[in-house]
């Protein structure tokens, strides 16, 4: 009987240390590439001024990038490589929609996210938001970003965000990250390995 | 000895650095003292309310440090070298101050890295264009450069 016992108290504080790191590591916001099936969730505004969430665009693959129009480096480097990988993909590329997520709510508004994503590809979906709207798909996908002060950036300020693109399956579950500059063509062979 | 004797040697020396600059795609490297630049471009922008960015090669090629101090650009009324650090996959961005170039090394700017910020754009950078911007370094003085504007998906200068 008291084998027993111990054995169910055993079982119990293992269970407990397992939920307790689990949550440890939402909370510390662990790189979503070791945090498996999570479905990133939103509330958003598309580039067409329409209103949105992660329901609009299941059943469908998603590549999504976290970033802000007034961005000159990483940001059209990204969006460039997601135009190469939609052309890569060909007919495949149907299956595919590609996001980009403002973390610059202040500026990003329809007009100029529309003009901005158009330079790039007809396929990117451009993403805009309310302060509150923006930070909590952020949190969702575990992605992060700051505002930083900056005397000699435009308007005064400049902003810091995660850099990897997600990818999300057609039922919405976080696959995997893609680091910043994953050639595009690995990027085409992971994704038809898949579709 | 007469002039005329040299005018054919100019000439055809005229006409060869003509063609050889105007041959679209190859870009010159630029050199004053012991400084040489390269691989130099810049993407096109989205109108002219955002940033853009040019990137570059440069090398020292003498025997003593080399500081690129500032920039001066003819299409926007700030440029400043800037710098994307990247810390468990957070991109931030920031002014990268003086450029130290040790002698003997090479300093590339490119997409991920360095770059040459162009803030408060006069005019949208198109594609195919081609603009100046004046790079000041500490010995060697100022350096213009021609850039080569290339297309929004660029990610790397014209081979």
């Amino acid at each position: 009987m008291r084998a027993i016992r111990y054995t169910l108290w055993g079982v119990a504080l293992v269970a407990l240390i397992v939920v307790a790191g689990h949550q440890l590591s939402h909370f510390l916001g662990t790189d979503p590439e070791e945090v498996s099936g999570f479905r990133p969730t939103f509330t958003l505004v598309n580039h067409q001024g329409e209103s949105v969430s992660e329901a609009t665009y299941r059943g469908n693959w998603a590549l999504v990038f976290f970033g802000f129009t007034n961005c000159p480096d990483i940001c059209p480097t990204t969006l460039a490589e997601f135009g190469s990988v939609m052309d890569g993909l060909g007919d495949e590329a149907a299956e595919v929609t590609p996001l980009f997520i403002t973390i610059d709510p202040e500026r990003d508004r329809v007009e100029n996210m529309a003009e901005y994503i158009s330079a790039f590809h007809p396929s990117i979906v451009g993403l805009i938001g309310t302060d509150k709207q923006v930070a909590d798909a952020a949190k969702s996908f575990k992605a992060y970003f700051e505002r930083v002060q900056q005397e000699s950036a435009p308007d005064g300020y400049t902003m810091g965000h995660t850099s990897v693109v997600y990818l999300l399956s057609p039922d919405g579950y976080f696959v995997r990250t893609y680091q910043f500059g994953e050639p595009p063509e690995m990027i085409v062979k992971d994704l038809r390995e898949r579709l | 000895m007469s002039i005329s004797k040299f005018l054919p040697i100019v000439a055809a020396s005229t006409l060869l650095l003509t063609a050889i600059s105007m041959s679209p795609g190859i870009a010159e490297t630029v050199r004053k003292g012991e400084i040489a630049i390269d691989d130099v471009w810049a993407r096109a922008s989205i109108g002219a309310s955002r940033p853009a960015a040019a990137y570059l090669t440069i090398r020292n090629e003498g025997s003593e440090p080399e500081v690129l101090a500032r920039i001066e650009s003819s299409v926007s009324a700030m440029a400043e070298v800037h710098e994307m650090t990247m810390t468990d996959g957070i991109a931030r961005m920031g002014p990268a101050g003086a450029v130290q170039i040790p002698a003997g090394t090479e300093v590339v700017l490119k997409p991920g890295g360095l770059h040459v910020m162009l803030m408060k754009l006069k005019l949208p950078l198109k594609e195919g264009e081609k603009f100046t911007l004046t790079l000041i370094f500490e010995n060697a003085g100022p350096v213009d450069i021609s850039v080569p504007v290339l297309g929004i998906g660029a990610s790397g200068p014209a081979q």
